[in-house]
């Protein structure tokens, strides 16, 4: 991932990517648990694959400091993904929003386990039966 | 200057080697079908031939690599003077062109392992298995040669050095992982033959599973080990500490791991009990299905990842049109052929049969789980609808509760008994085993604070793990005549069984322990000064520049204390590598049985400061530790002696 | 019944087959602007050399493109000729100077010479954020509605442009 990291660097010319900004302080424990937990759900829009606390690029460095800041401001969780999704899009999201178009998404594992479960009655009744036979 | 040759020769007996493996393909099947043994015994023959011409190959592109033949494009691509040596081995398999080299290696070797054992199995099937492994040599060596060859040539102009290894690719857990990874994907494949001879031939009785079991448990743990392999190199090479970030590309391989843990359970069914023969076949189609959609994903060029390999249009096409072949063709056939079986046995709730069904059922909707995550984002785009992400938050809350439903039952099944189990001798036994590992977790959690899901998860990695030395020692120890308990030796295969489930556990726990236990923070320091993470106080005792074989590297000093007392020394790295113009984290490790230290130094920062990313991972090694005990599991089941004799009549 | 249960994983592949034939060859790396049919975000942004503060009121009437470059960025200086030639060609182009140094960006205008008819100093990346920058050069496409209709991210060259240029 080092590589896409670099090839963001070689690109976008952010070598002033800078660790100090990142040592932040929090008004309150609470808001550094959610900004932990934010920047680790969402994903660094120009790298491969790697979401914002991983992410070393220089729109990650921005995108936490912007995260930092509203949290810091006051802002929702909700607030700062809708921001977010504002301005890069859903692709941001590791974890896609629940909306019609990924029902399936959401829901197609637990639809898929409900019909292995009656696959698995069915089977085994079907089975006692004929062994009654 | 003969040397000079060399890939040329390379290039001609891959030539040669696709030409066997079509010969291999169609002989023996013709033989069959003509019922002409001279025509179906050209199989051993034809796959030995075939098997050396593929090493050779290999061996030569290894030679241009080792004696810097940058007249090669991929070795230039790849390589470079001053890498170490065992680096310009492992190159062979850095890009696209030579990795797939690689696949069609292990492919060959499998093959040739199969041929070995040739005498094991009755005359017609043998040959068959080979000629069906022959159709898959065909299409990868067909790719090889027309869409990736590694022996093309840069002529006249030869430079005089390479464009080097991606320096991620430079360590030993590299080297080691893709060969082994490839052997659990490729290994597959003949459990995958066996499957699509049992089509063929229509004879779907019981032995077919009974000799696939061993191969399939050799793919397994190699794959088991491959995975393992992967997620500890990205551990510590990519700089941040993550063990699996459910990334396309290790979904990829962790697809095939799902349904081949599925499989290996259902063949033990239809084995013993001669029961879900036609949903067996499947899931071997299905098995190695998935091991060929992830070389699909990773080579087509469909997918964001970081370790897809760049790739064009033609490969993708070239490689769909062999998915479509192999899995379309077997799929197909399976339509056609798999109605006429039926199963006569029969089996009640509590019966074995039961609980392997279930866990075939839960491991299968796991796999559809993983594959609609991966592919949920292609399609969307696909559509038309617009990117989106389906990453970490996602699996988590989805595929865990699923997977730890299926541990649940893990530890029950082998406890029942074939058909039917008394359910009096159960409930006693599972009771007093529920209530000790609820217990013991909800020590843990009231002693550390964590939460409800910590407790159940903990309990559930206790559960499997009582359980499953419970059943042991009743196994163990059978009751007597004088009701004294007696030794009993009891086979390779059950243990393997105990060691794998025992893995399962292990890595749970690790994965639990390392999800909530964890400290990380991120500090600016200089040399002299100090941070305290987790309760480890952090020094910063100086700061060098190294110079290595192809990179200079700033090399940072760090102790660490635990009250007082000095528990590690370590050394992260920023590597500059000169050829690639490249920057590298090396992280350093203090690894320990129950957490690691973790270093890994971010940028320079202004006086000579540095921003240091500092770790505490807690049970992180037992995630690997667990998967090492699967893969023993794997091989103890591999090598069981009832596989070993030679076939009874000629 | 049980026929066509035996053919729904081999369907249910030749679905999949034909969605992966439709992928190949997709730019897995193009990424459309989450703000395409959307007016520019509002600023107010202090130009580079007048120390004027202009805000979404000042932007040029009719369809135009808005880049973002620095000083900082390698790739610029491989856009910058380019941008020349698009200028010359009396394409209107407002730049954005985005998180650089108000003298390197003057010198590097007067040494390169001045594609845009309007630049703009976003310092801190503010507005950069608004519009989704993730780095420089990008480039979007306002058409004559003031809305945004397309995003470029890299280098605009001959080849890019023939893209964007339908969408002007």
């Amino acid at each position: 991932m080092m590589k896409q990291l670099l090839i963001c660097l070689a690109l976008f010319g952010f070598v002033n990517a800078a660790f100090a900004e990142e040592l932040m302080t929090f008004r309150s424990e609470l808001n550094q648990v959610r900004y932990q937990s934010l920047i680790k759900e969402l994903r660094c829009p120009k790298c491969q694959n790697q979401n914002l606390a991983d992410s070393n690029s220089g729109i990650s460095v921005d995108l936490r400091q912007q995260v930092h800041n509203m949290i810091e401001t006051g802002k929702t969780d909700q607030e700062i993904v809708d921001y977010m999704v504002a301005r890069y899009g859903t692709f941001v999201l590791y974890r896609p929003q629940n909306t019609p178009a990924t029902f399936l998404l959401w829901y197609g594992p637990f639809i898929l386990l409900s019909g292995g479960v009656v696959l698995f009655v069915v089977v085994l009744t079907k089975n006692r039966r004929r062994s009654c036979k | 200057m003969t040397r000079f040759m060399f890939p040329e020769i390379g290039q001609f007996s891959l030539i040669l080697a696709l030409f066997f493996a079509i010969a291999l393909a169609t002989l023996p099947m013709v033989g069959y079908f003509r019922q002409s043994l001279l025509l179906l015994n050209t199989a051993r023959p034809l796959t030995h031939v075939m098997a050396c011409l593929v090493v050779i190959a290999f061996l030569l592109l290894a030679w241009a690599f080792i004696t810097d033949d940058f007249s090669v494009l991929y070795v230039s691509q790849n390589s470079n003077v001053d890498l170490p040596l065992r680096y310009k081995f492992s190159a062979v398999w850095g890009g696209h062109e030579g990795s797939l080299l690689l696949w069609v290696l292990i492919l060959a070797l499998w093959c040739l392992a199969v041929a070995l054992r040739l005498d094991s199995l009755p005359e017609t099937i043998g040959p068959l298995v080979l000629s069906v492994l022959g159709w898959v040599a065909s299409g990868f060596l067909a790719f090889l040669l027309f869409t990736s060859s590694p022996f093309v040539r840069i002529l006249p102009d030869v430079p005089t050095s390479g464009g080097d290894l991606n320096p991620l690719l430079q360590d030993i857990g590299l080297i080691l992982h893709p060969p082994i990874l490839y052997m659990g994907y490729v290994g597959f494949s003949v459990a995958f033959a066996f499957a699509v001879v049992a089509l063929i031939t229509g004879n779907l009785n019981a032995y077919w599973a009974r000799w696939a079991r061993p191969w399939t448990a050799a793919a397994w743990a190699s794959l088991t080990f491959g995975i393992t392999l992967g997620s500890w190199w990205a551990y510590y090479e990519l700089g941040w500490g993550g063990w699996w970030f459910w990334d396309p590309v290790e979904n990829a391989s962790f697809m095939p791991w799902l349904a081949g843990t599925a499989l290996l359970h259902s063949l033990v069914v239809t084995e013993k009990r001669g029961v879900f023969k036609s949903w067996t076949v499947l899931l071997a189609i299905f098995t190695f299905s998935l091991s060929l959609l992830g070389t699909f994903l990773v080579r087509s060029g469909v997918l964001t990842s970081v370790h897809a390999f760049a790739a064009d249009p033609t490969r993708g096409v070239f490689i769909l049109a062999l998915l479509v072949v192999l899995v379309g063709g077997s799929l197909l056939l399976y339509a056609l052929r798999a109605g006429q079986v039926r199963s006569s046995v029969s089996f009640g709730f509590s019966g074995r049969e039961a609980w392997l069904l279930l866990n075939n059922i839960l491991l299968s909707v796991l796999t559809l789980t993983v594959l609609l995550g991966t592919l949920y984002p292609l399609l969307f785009d696909a559509l038309g609808m617009g990117r989106i992400s389906v990453g970490a938050p996602y699996f988590n809350a989805v595929f865990g509760p699923i997977a730890l439903c299926l541990m649940v039952f893990m530890a029950i099944g082998p406890f029942s008994k074939w058909h039917h189990t008394k359910l009096a001798t159960w409930w006693k036994a599972m009771l007093g085993a529920a209530l000790l590992s609820m217990g013991l977790a909800a020590g843990i959690v009231f002693w550390q604070l964590f939460d409800w899901l910590t407790w159940f998860s903990l309990s559930v990695a206790f559960w499997v793990v009582f359980m499953t030395l419970l059943d042991w020692f009743n196994k163990q120890f059978v009751s007597g005549k004088q009701r004294l308990k007696q030794w009993r030796t009891l086979p390779n295969r059950y243990y393997a069984m105990v060691i794998a489930h025992f893995g399962m556990a292990i890595s749970l726990v690790g994965v639990i322990m390392v999800s909530v236990n964890s400290h990380e923070a991120m500090v600016k320091m200089s040399p002299g000064s100090q941070a305290e993470v987790g309760g480890y106080v952090f020094v910063f005792d100086s700061m060098e520049l190294i110079k290595g074989p192809n990179y200079l590297s700033d090399r940072g000093h760090f102790q660490v204390y635990q009250q007082g007392q000095l528990v590690a020394d370590l050394y992260p790295e920023k590597r500059f590598f000169t050829t690639r113009q490249q920057v590298m984290t090396e992280a350093a490790l203090g690894a320990g049985f129950t957490r690691d230290l973790y270093i890994s130094l971010g940028e320079k920062l202004e006086d000579g400061a540095w921003g240091v990313r500092i770790h505490i991972k807690s049970f992180v090694r037992w995630i690997w530790l667990g998967g090492l005990f699967m893969v023993l599991g794997g091989m103890l089941a591999a090598f069981d002696k009832r596989y070993r004799q030679k076939r009874e009549r000629a | 019944m049980r026929r066509i249960v035996l053919f729904l994983p081999f369907l249910v592949f030749l679905v999949l087959g034909v969605v992966f034939y439709f992928l190949l060859g997709k730019d897995t790396q193009y990424m459309p602007s989450a703000l395409i049919g959307q007016p520019v975000p509002s600023f107010q942004l202090v130009t580079l050399e007048g120390e004027q503060v202009k805000q979404t009121s000042d932007l040029p009437k009719g369809s135009y493109l808005i880049n973002f470059w620095g000083t900082w960025c390698p790739s610029c200086h491989v856009e910058h000729p380019y941008l020349m030639t698009l200028a010359e060609q009396g394409v209107t182009i407002v730049g954005i100077d985005y998180k650089d140094q108000q003298a390197a960006a003057m010198q590097w205008l007067r040494d390169k010479g001045n594609p845009y008819t309007l630049v703009l100093m976003d310092e801190l990346g503010q507005f950069g954020l608004d519009m989704g920058v993730t780095g420089a050069p990008e480039t979007f496409v306002i058409n004559a509605e003031g809305k945004i209709a397309y995003r470029l991210q890299g280098v605009l060259n001959a080849q890019s442009w023939q893209v964007i240029k339908a969408y002007l």
